[in-house]
């Protein structure tokens, strides 16, 4: 750009106009030999479509060239576990809710073939908001029990797509599950990231409350008053926690596939503890910047993407906030260091911001910690973990000052249930706990999801509750946790 | 109706006319007819039905059994693939065993249209039609039209996520108004005319076919359960062919009741 200052106001302004009008006329030359149109785009070879189900996508499709791609999609109507204790019949598209992940790229031609599985008790159809005709695919594919259709369609729109079934009554067989994602990549593929995962959002309705153990029918009645007992990512209340929690390293750059599959619901998507560096609004073609919370329509999607900086846990939530905390939609993504335990939480020292101004805080030092890492942590130690253990995850919950919400969260400040049991404050933050129960002459009956935290993190979170707020001062130690940690 | 009666009466027709249906067979109650609106008829309109006798349970393992005994052209390795499609009696051992995981009187199942057909006609009987099939079947243990019962409706849509009832002895349900079981609760049952009121698959676009029939129940009123388990039903009807054997799917037979008489 050295020589603009040469040129005159008149000749810029004559060069913006003629670029202007480069780029505004489609059919220019451009220095690259694309066809633009992706009709147009020659298939070259086949390949059979990688499926994975959730949270898992198939490897990017980089810069490979459009070709057929076939996809071989089973419907199977399933029990699975909504939460611990309820069982649900799902009906779903690959064994999963959500439905397998179809990767694309935009010019494929798919060819797609949906069974019916023989011991399925209804018919079922697919529709792919990625398909460009009449019912996105749902008339063609219509398939009873112990059959299998097949229907050809050209990805002609970069973006990330719901897929679902559309037999009557749609709402139904939405809500027991039947909807997916599939992604048509631009040509060239996205920009490359460390990891990437697929959530999807999903609301269930069943007969009994939520909690209610056994197996739950689908409440119909309440899913036309879009009464929602569950709300929930990847099918199930622990979708995404414990077991199922999402992992990356500090420093890796994540992109999450989000999808809603309702069937009524629309989600406010936020990660707790992260700003969305890039969002792909609605899936489509605009990118947003620095964005909190994402909103994802009811069979829509978005692609948001972030860079991990600190490690810890980051919670994926509805931000529609009781849907999180009492329905279940609520997700991790757990963050590990390059160091050990002790460096880790140090890190996080540095980047939590204490409102109540409790002042610098003092780690052990990173050599003392290595060789500590696996032993007890001294009073002081546990206080000061124990605290922003508490900060980070009981206190959505339980309030700042441990005082809890009537009926809804009971409080862990004075708290006679508490004191009454150290083991089995323990157990609860191990395991969880549902069920009714009796705080300071306050019946609460609802959920408390499983903690995933180290033994020290525990021992550290429930010594700070015992020695604050009026409670009975006890200690806990990381031996008393592991010991009970084997224990259900 | 004792079978002892039951028995005379098939035996005299045999023996006497036995290609015309005077009386009910055994086994089979009688549904006495009169005007309804089905969910999805073509208009909306009322449709008449006239009186006949229905089998009280869906046709069974063992009985299929001896009819593909007696009619080797239904067996399942000489039965035409124009007729029944590769599904056919899958779960068979051989050409006249059924599967030892299925009871003897559990539902037949995996049978295709042409062979219930074919079986009723050996009978004497025939397959019910859709508006036969649904008028005998709105009926709960009380009362002959039910439909806008919640319960009867609950226990519907339950059992259509309830998977294996084919594994249960027929009258493992209850006992309708008429007095007969299983319609709901135990397998699908072909129809005569199952593919007459056409069901694309793609309800949105039903929706635009007959506003009638599909807008009604888009509305909701939340009441309107019935809709959602017969949408299913007939969306169920609107997807198999003729040819198809499906693992869920029997039947049971009718016969007219003769108005001469
Ligand atoms: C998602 C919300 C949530 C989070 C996060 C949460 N709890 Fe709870 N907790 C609950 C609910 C709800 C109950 C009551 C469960 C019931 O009704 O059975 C409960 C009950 C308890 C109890 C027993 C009741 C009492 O008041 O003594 C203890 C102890 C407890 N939680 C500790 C913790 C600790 C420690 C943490 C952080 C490590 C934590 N909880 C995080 C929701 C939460
Ligand atoms: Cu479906």
């Amino acid at each position: 750009m050295k020589n603009t200052a040469n040129h005159s106001f008149w000749d810029i302004k004559k060069a913006m106009v003629l670029a202007l009008f480069i780029a505004i006329l489609p059919s220019c030359s451009n220095d690259k030999p694309t066809i633009r149109n992706p009709k147009d785009m020659p298939i070259t070879g086949q390949v059979i479509a990688d499926l994975t189900s959730p949270p898992n996508v198939p490897v990017p499709i980089g810069d490979r060239k459009a070709k057929k791609v076939i996809v071989n999609m089973e419907i199977l109507e399933q029990e699975g576990t909504m939460t611990d204790g309820v069982k649900y019949i799902y009906w779903t598209f690959g064994g999963s809710v959500p439905g397998s992940f179809i990767r694309t790229r935009v010019g494929d031609e798919v060819e797609f073939t949906l069974s019916n599985h023989p011991d399925n008790k209804l018919p079922h159809n697919i529709d792919l908001h990625a398909v460009t005709g009449p019912g996105g695919g749902a008339e063609s594919s219509f398939v009873a029990p112990g059959h299998e259709k097949t229907f050809s369609f050209k990805t002609l729109n970069p973006g990330l797509y719901v897929y679902h079934c559309a037999t009557a009554p749609v709402g139904m067989h939405i809500a027991n599950g039947m909807y997916g994602l599939i992604l048509v990549e631009p040509e060239g593929g996205l920009p490359p990231v460390d990891k990437e995962y697929y959530v999807m959002q999903g609301d269930f309705y069943t007969k009994g409350a939520n909690g209610e153990r056994g197996l739950q029918a689908f409440d119909m009645q309440k899913a036309v008053n879009e009464d929602a007992d569950y709300v929930v990512f990847n099918g199930q209340v622990n979708g995404l926690t414990g077991d199922n929690a999402l992992t990356a390293n500090v420093g890796e750059t994540i992109r999450l596939f989000v999808g809603n599959g309702g069937p009524n619901l629309v989600s406010s998507f936020h990660v707790i503890g992260e700003i969305f560096d890039k969002v792909s609004v609605e899936g489509g073609s605009m990118v947003n910047k620095n964005v909190q919370t994402t909103l994802i329509p009811a069979g829509g999607a978005a692609m948001v993407e972030f860079k991990v900086d600190v490690p810890g846990t980051l919670v994926l939530v509805d931000h529609s906030i009781f849907r999180a905390f009492n329905k279940g939609a609520l997700g991790m993504l757990k963050v590990s260091g390059e160091e050990d335990e002790q460096v880790y939480s140090g890190t996080q020292m540095e980047g939590i911001y204490l409102p109540e101004g409790s002042g610098i805080q003092t780690m052990p030092s990173t050599a003392t910690a290595k060789e500590e890492a696996p032993q007890e942590l001294s009073l002081a130690e546990k206080l000061n973990l124990g605290k922003t253990v508490y900060q980070q995850t009981c206190f959505a919950c339980h309030q700042p000052e441990g005082q809890g919400i009537p009926t809804i969260f009971p409080p862990l400040a004075k708290a006679d249930y508490l004191n009454a049991d150290v083991n089995r404050a323990i157990d609860i933050v191990l395991h969880g706990k549902s069920g009714e129960i009796t705080v300071n002459g306050t019946k609460y009956n609802s959920v408390m999801t499983k903690q995933t935290l180290t033994d020290n993190e525990i021992a550290s979170v429930l010594t700070y509750v015992y020695n604050n707020w009026g409670n009975n001062k006890s200690e806990v130690t990381g031996a008393m946790v592991k010991s009970r940690r084997n224990i259900k | 109706m004792n079978s002892f009666y039951g028995k005379i009466v098939t035996t005299w027709l045999c023996l006497i006319i036995p290609l015309t249906t005077l009386a009910q067979q055994k086994n089979m109650v009688l549904v006495k007819g009169g005007e309804f609106i089905p969910l999805y008829g073509v208009d909306s309109a009322t449709v008449k039905v006239n009186s006949f006798f229905m089998d009280v349970y869906p046709v069974t393992n063992a009985e299929y059994q001896q009819f593909v005994i007696d009619h080797p052209k239904w067996r399942k390795s000489k039965v035409l693939k124009l007729y029944a499609d590769a599904s056919y009696l899958a779960n068979w051992e051989n050409d006249t065993t059924f599967s030892k995981d299925f009871l003897p009187d559990a539902p037949i199942t995996s049978v295709s249209w042409f062979a219930a057909k074919s079986y009723c006609e050996y009978q004497g009987k025939r397959l019910p039609t859709v508006d036969e099939w649904e008028y005998a079947a709105m009926a709960d243990a009380v009362s002959p039209d039910a439909r806008k019962k919640e319960d009867y409706n609950k226990y519907i849509l339950s059992w259509y996520e309830t998977s294996n009832t084919i594994k249960n002895p027929i009258g493992s349900t209850f006992k309708n108004y008429w007095g007969i079981y299983d319609l709901h609760g135990a397998a699908w049952e072909w129809t005569l005319d199952f593919n007459s009121v056409l069901i694309s698959g793609e309800s949105r676009k039903d929706v635009d076919k007959d506003s009638d029939l599909f807008c009604g129940s888009a509305a909701v009123g939340a009441s309107d359960l019935m809709n959602y388990a017969a949408f299913m039903r007939y969306a169920f009807r609107g997807s198999i062919k003729a040819q198809y054997s499906i693992k869920n799917l029997g039947f049971r037979c009718i016969q007219d009741v003769n108005t001469n008489q």
